[in-house]
């Protein structure tokens, strides 16, 4: 970076005038105006505010990032960016962003799929009339921008966003990738990210979000959003792929409104990385919606991730099965707060809450916290939240077997996550982040060591 | 093949084993029986070198090796194989894996390419076959979600992939009915050799009726306290054990 290093930056104040020069589609100026507003309104976050207290934003002022990726910065051949995110046997069609700009070129021809009549895919700025109405209406209405800092800067600086809508009693095969790739650059600058998913009535559908990068350090800040609506009985499996290399800053929110019957599917990976920070909010707003929450995380190094979460279960005869597993190595820090509200009218809830880490290291620092509030007595709601190290007796069976005890300690901590790999439902997702995650684990006392992982992809 | 002399134990700052003999020669088939609390689980899980159990006195040799001073997974590589009592679930781990990692780990110790996946599976499913466990059992985590008899098959299978030398079955016929208990049998008579032995640490006789022991020997108290061929288990079925405390005081 070109700054002198000890230099610092207001980043409120530059991101608040950064958004007054970004420009998206005219229809879209009220929710823009509203973003602005409400990300004045909102203090910086110290340690004292309780939703940021262990995840310092000191990062955003080291540098000057509230301005976008030099021009020319998305040119990229298709050889170089497409096994970054390419996943081998999903057949997905694909939307793809290189530094927050829409490059054609990597990204597939919608207009086949488009014609199927069971999903339609298309980026605001290029939105019909009837597609304007409809995002005009959902846009912003899952989030609440006065409770989420970010998400009101993500509106104020809206330039353009993906809009999947999934048709009415229909199904859609095809999962539907939508990619931010960021490469390194001489300069500091911001991905602003948007999608909003509307599952009609009684539709099934899949997405993907894949936040990737170059190998080279990273310059880039995100801040994505993502909004799902759920419809009646409609289905939705979603998939968020957080694999960008360590340098990344990542502010990121999934927002999610559940109508009756709805189910979801949502499973979240995120690599560690210089400030990462995902809120996850769903909103049981009909009764007999699933939520079926799950996300693995493996910082290593210096590295920082934060998962914040909160279900909102409104209505009656509503469940929510959480389960999310970190392993944190060196002297990484990972933070997981998982709130689920129970409101008066929401009798009859199931929801169930796990959160399991494992530190590889005695430097490493997870800090977890489950928050139930219950204001409805006929539930069942349970939670867990463990710090553990390895299993002594499943160490103790394979050293029987005579298995060494790095190559042991590998495979039980890639098991640890394994577990809930091995449940997607997707397999080729399966196999794309066995290779990804396991080659994590090689680091041996001498270095790199392959043979330590050789048996676990 | 394996000398055990004068062997003294403890779990926790409690005596187990007070000095315990035995030798046993290759081909042989020792059956080790006694009352429960008698040290029986002790005596495999110490010479497995399993934590928590410390070695306060005697001596192991193993193949002209002091057994007692390798670690846990040298002793494995060396030829020396426990079949556990109460096999462990590691979910998330596959079995098939598992079963490579540690049939790696031996064929590297004794100087041998690693065998390639395809020859690997292929291998696996046959010993799946003899031990008769369906093939889907391989994909699964480790133990997971197996039957008491699934696990103690699971166990026969591994034996069958590492070919040690000398193998330990701690309590193997524990909780199996009679046609787990026969498919168990079969699998260790199958793997019956000149130059393979076997401890079976048993309470009840009915094993010994499928697996045919050369020697029996009573284990009380810590010690090998009467020593006999294969009518001495009938006698212990027959009796119980008191007559033995008798016999001993």
């Amino acid at each position: 970076m070109t700054e002198a290093v000890n230099q610092t930056f207001d980043y409120a104040a530059q991101a608040a005038q950064f958004a007054q020069q970004t420009a998206g589609p005219a229809w879209l100026n009220s929710l823009k105006s509203d973003g602005v507003e409400a990300f004045a309104k909102h203090a910086w976050p110290t340690r004292k505010t309780e939703h940021w207290k262990y995840t310092n934003l000191s990062a955003l002022t080291k540098a000057n990032f509230a301005q976008a990726a030099p021009a020319n910065s998305a040119d990229l051949s298709e050889a170089d960016a497409k096994p970054l995110f390419d996943i081998e046997g999903l057949d997905a069609a694909q939307l793809v962003f290189v530094n927050g700009t829409f490059s054609e070129s990597l990204s597939s021809d919608f207009s086949a799929l488009n014609a199927s009549g069971t999903v339609e895919v298309v980026r605001f700025s290029q939105a019909s009339e009837a597609q304007q109405q409809v995002i005009a209406a959902q846009l912003g209405s899952i989030t609440v921008n006065e409770q989420h800092m970010f998400s009101a800067l993500n509106a104020g600086q809206l330039e353009d966003g993906v809009f999947i809508r999934f048709v009415k009693n229909t199904k859609t095969e095809q999962p539907v990738q939508v990619v931010h790739l960021t490469t390194a650059q001489d300069q500091a600058f911001s991905v602003n990210a948007r999608l909003l998913v509307v599952s009609e009535t009684g539709s099934q559908g899949v997405v993907v979000e894949s936040f990737v990068s170059d190998e080279a350090s990273q310059t880039a800040l995100v801040n994505s959003l993502t909004e799902c609506k759920l419809q009646d009985n409609a289905k939705l499996f979603h998939y968020r792929l957080q694999l960008e290399q360590e340098d990344i800053i990542h502010l990121g929110g999934m927002h999610v409104e559940q109508q009756a019957s709805s189910q979801l599917e949502s499973f979240h990976v995120g690599l560690g990385s210089k400030v990462k920070r995902v809120d996850i909010v769903v909103n049981h707003e009909g009764s007999g919606a699933h939520c079926d929450l799950k996300g693995v995380y493996l910082p290593q190094n210096n590295q920082h991730i934060d998962y914040h979460t909160c279900i909102e279960h409104k209505v009656p005869h509503c469940t929510t099965d959480e389960v999310f597993r970190g392993i944190i190595a060196d002297q990484a820090k990972a933070v997981f707060n998982g709130r689920i509200h129970i409101h008066p009218d929401a009798q009859k809830t199931l929801a169930e809450l796990n959160n399991r880490n494992l530190l590889l290291s005695n430097k490493a620092e997870i800090n977890t916290k489950p928050e139930l509030e219950i204001y409805a007595d006929d539930v069942r709601c349970a939670h867990g939240a463990t710090i553990a190290q390895l299993d002594e007796k499943a160490m103790s069976y394979m050293l029987s077997r005579g298995i060494s005890r790095q190559e042991a300690e590998v495979m039980l901590s890639f098991g640890f996550i394994n577990e809930l790999l091995d449940g997607l439902e997707h397999h080729p997702i399966q196999e794309k982040l066995r290779p990804i995650l396991a080659g994590l684990f090689d680091k041996g006392p001498l270095g790199k060591d392959e043979s330590l992982t050789r048996h676990i992809v | 093949m394996l000398t055990i002399k004068d062997l003294q134990a403890k779990v926790e700052d409690k005596d187990i084993l007070k000095g315990l003999n035995l030798d046993i020669k290759p081909g042989e088939v020792h059956a080790i029986m006694g009352p429960n609390g008698a040290g029986k689980s002790t005596l495999g899980n110490v010479l497995s070198g399993r934590e928590g159990y410390e070695v306060t006195g005697g001596s192991v040799q193993f193949l002209g090796k002091d057994l007692l001073d390798m670690e846990p997974e040298e002793r494995a590589r060396e030829g020396l194989f426990l079949a556990f009592q109460y096999p462990v679930e590691i979910p998330g781990v596959s079995n098939l894996e598992f079963l490579k990692a540690s049939v790696d780990a031996v064929r590297e110790h004794r100087g041998q390419e690693p065998m390639d996946s395809v020859s690997f599976m292929k291998l696996a499913r046959e010993k799946c076959k003899a031990v008769n466990l369906d093939q889907n059992f391989l994909k699964r985590g480790v133990n997971e979600g197996f039957s008491g008899g699934e696990k103690k098959r699971n166990e026969i299978m591994q034996m069958m992939l590492l070919e040690p030398s000398v193998c330990i079955l701690d309590e193997t016929d524990s909780g199996l009915d009679i046609d787990a208990l026969q498919v168990v049998a079969d699998g260790v008579n199958s793997q019956r050799s000149p130059d393979r032995s076997f401890i079976v640490v048993t309470h009840y006789q009915r094993l010994l009726d499928y697996i045919v022991p050369d020697y029996v020997h009573v284990l009380a108290g810590g010690k090998i306290v009467k020593s006999g061929g294969k009518e001495l288990a009938l006698e212990l079925e027959e009796k119980g054990y008191s007559w033995i405390d008798e016999e001993v005081a």
